[in-house]
């Protein structure tokens, strides 16, 4: 059986991605109207940081080495 | 905690990017992926509705929690906290932590060994069919009630920030919550649950560190607040020494007996939606281990609910009004606080995880009331009442269609509040006079052999009746406040906490009274029911690390800990 920490991997992988990609878009096209702390990039170190999460979620808990 | 349901036409407060879309829609498959895949390990009564009883802690206690964490808990909390101020923590602290702990330690084994499917199971054994029966028919009733109330004001809350159509966000939330649960029954309701948790953090955690970052850390939040509201504002116990000191017109009394010590342990320990999740644990040790988990992390919940609320108060440039004067004026309400944060910070992706996590939070919520409904309805009124000859497959199927059956009445409700606004605030007055009583019944059904079947029954009902008595009484001459929560100073939260309070009292001297005139049950039919006459199980002979009661300890500590920091 799949683990639910296999299908918790998947979800902060793929939206980190998709989060980091837009901060990454946004980075180098700088919206006309941009959030408070736009210095930031809040996108691009969170989105980073729920992939490497995600990531590691789905190499430990991969189908067939754990229970849920 | 009511939300915006007034009819006001409002420009949305953000608009998603393509990056956002991709993320709900993202959400919604996974959710049915989740839903699909457990379809066949949901064959048999036990997988269905307990989830095969093979739930680790961890699991169990994240999904108890998640149970809980719905989407107008964390925005009407969060409105509560730019309104009310830091005291509105005290839900999350002393009005949880040590109910969830009492759980753990106290009431788990009885549920556990006792092998029921229910919190109204519990009471046939130990009271009778005519106390299941009341408490199966009415927590069966305000279940799908409170399910379509919840679904109606998220479904309003969608349309004022994102402008979405009403009726597409009722049916389609309504029909990813139907087919997951009828598919997967609470096996999947529990996994979805683990993984909104998840979804819920990473939406909203972002809020309150950019939020200290423009605020300029903690003292100068608190400087802001000061100056802006009232130095009350953050601190948790040092203004409740009387009703006026505080903004919630509420004293110590009401946070400590009413709130804590009847409301929160009624909701905690005899609420099925939570403790069902509970039941579902592989064994003894994980089951007390769930609540004790729950409870390390609803500590820290207060960080994604509380502060956003108290950042909004010290940040945001414009001020925000109640609800009834926003549905004229058209300004924002306390509740829009927590999506104001949201679209104040957070750019595309993570403005669509944000909205993800909202959406997560309510269909978490709505899931824990659809599978407890199915339950009771299946196991405290389907089968004793109307069919009880049926066979395992039949009653799962049974459980399949009520869950659909479940859905479409919360539909029906949500409709019908749409048509009439005020029911909301009713049905929520009506959910909470069941829960203090409950509690006073299943307490002394776990502690006091002496308690009987007809002194548990009439406790039950009488403090429920005491207590619909006491709101009725105010509703007619508000005056009455001052009588019901001690004081004219006194507002509608004190009202709640000090009514719960009179009500649990009424239970207990009923139950009292009546047992010592009624026959009491023999020792070898309390077996196994009552605290005294069972072998309570052990954890096993485990490091002292591992074992519940050190880690409930390590759990107490940090939650005194914290109530004096803030104090």
């Amino acid at each position: 059986m799949i683990s639910i920490w296999f299908f918790i991997g998947v979800s902060l992988l793929v939206n980190g991605l998709l989060i980091l990609c837009a901060g990454i878009y946004e980075f180098w096209h700088p919206p006309a109207q941009q959030v408070v702390l736009y210095n930031l990039h809040a996108s691009v170190w969170w989105g980073a940081l729920m992939t490497v999460i995600g990531s590691g979620y789905c190499y430990f808990f991969k189908p067939g080495q754990k229970k849920a | 905690m009511t939300l915006p349901y007034a009819a006001v036409e409002t420009t949305p407060l953000v608009h998603l990017s393509t990056a956002d879309f991709i993320i709900v829609v993202f959400y919604f498959a996974l959710v049915l992926a989740i839903g699909f895949y457990l379809r066949g390990r949901a064959n048999t009564g036990e997988d269905f509705f307990m989830a095969g009883r093979e739930m680790t802690a961890w699991v169990a206690g994240l999904s108890f929690l998640s149970a809980n964490l719905g989407a107008l808990e964390l925005m009407g909390w969060a409105g509560s906290a730019y309104q009310y101020g830091i005291l509105a923590t005290h839900w999350y602290w002393i009005g949880a932590i040590p109910a969830m702990l009492f759980l753990a330690l106290v009431m788990m084994p009885f549920y556990y060994i006792s092998k029921t499917h229910s919190v109204p199971g519990y009471l046939k054994l130990r009271f009778g069919e005519p106390a299941r029966a009341v408490s199966a028919v009415s927590f069966a009733f305000m279940t799908v009630l409170m399910s379509g109330v919840n679904m109606f004001a998220m479904a309003k809350v969608m349309q004022i920030v994102l402008g979405w159509d009403i009726n597409k966000s009722i049916w389609l939330s309504a029909a990813t919550v139907a087919i997951y649960v009828a598919l997967g029954g609470l096996r999947s309701a529990i996994f979805n649950e683990v993984l909104q948790f998840f979804l819920i953090w990473a939406g909203a955690l972002l809020i309150p560190i950019l939020g200290l970052y423009e605020a300029g850390g903690w003292a100068n939040m608190k400087a802001q607040i000061a100056a802006r509201a009232s130095e009350q504002y953050v601190h948790m116990w040092s203004g409740l020494g009387s009703f006026t000191d505080n903004p919630m017109g509420i004293n110590w009394a009401g946070i400590v007996f009413g709130l804590a010590a009847v409301i929160s342990m009624g909701y905690w320990t005899t609420d099925f939606l939570v403790v069902q999740r509970i039941l579902a644990a592989k064994d003894i040790r994980s089951a007390e281990m769930a609540p004790i988990i729950g409870a390390g992390f609803k500590m820290f919940v207060p960080l994604i609910v509380i502060l956003p609320g108290l950042l909004g108060l010290a940040v945001l440039p414009m001020k925000l009004v109640p609800e009834s004067v926003a549905a004229v004026t058209g300004a924002h309400s306390y509740n829009d606080v927590l999506p104001l944060m949201l679209a104040r910070y957070c750019g595309p992706g993570l403005l669509g995880l944000g909205i993800t996590a909202l959406i997560a939070g309510f269909m978490s919520g709505m899931a824990g009331n659809v599978t407890a409904f199915t339950t009771v309805w299946t196991y405290d009124i389907y089968r004793p009442l109307i069919n009880s000859k049926g066979t395992d497959h039949h009653y799962v199927n049974m459980g399949r269609w009520t869950t659909v059956i479940g859905v479409l009445i919360s539909i029906g409700t949500a409709y019908l509040v749409m048509q009439f606004a005020s029911i909301m605030d009713y049905v929520q007055a009506l959910f909470s006079f069941f829960i203090a009583p409950l509690f006073g019944t299943v307490i002394l059904g776990m502690l006091w052999k002496r308690a009987t079947g007809p002194g548990g029954f009439l406790g039950l009902l009488c403090g429920t009746l005491s207590s619909i008595g006491m709101w009725a009484w105010v509703k007619v001459d508000p005056s009455a406040l001052r009588y019901v929560a001690l004081s004219p100073h006194a507002k509608a939260l004190a009202q709640d906490m000090f009514q719960a309070l009179w009500s649990f009292l009424v239970c207990v001297i009923v139950t009292v009274v009546v047992s010592l005139a009624t026959k009491p049950k023999t020792d070898a039919e309390l077996t196994n029911l009552v605290y005294g006459l069972t072998p309570v199980p052990s954890v096993g002979n485990i490091p002292v690390y591992q074992k519940p009661v050190f880690w409930a300890g390590v759990v107490g500590v940090v939650f005194v800990i914290l109530n004096i920091i803030f104090w």
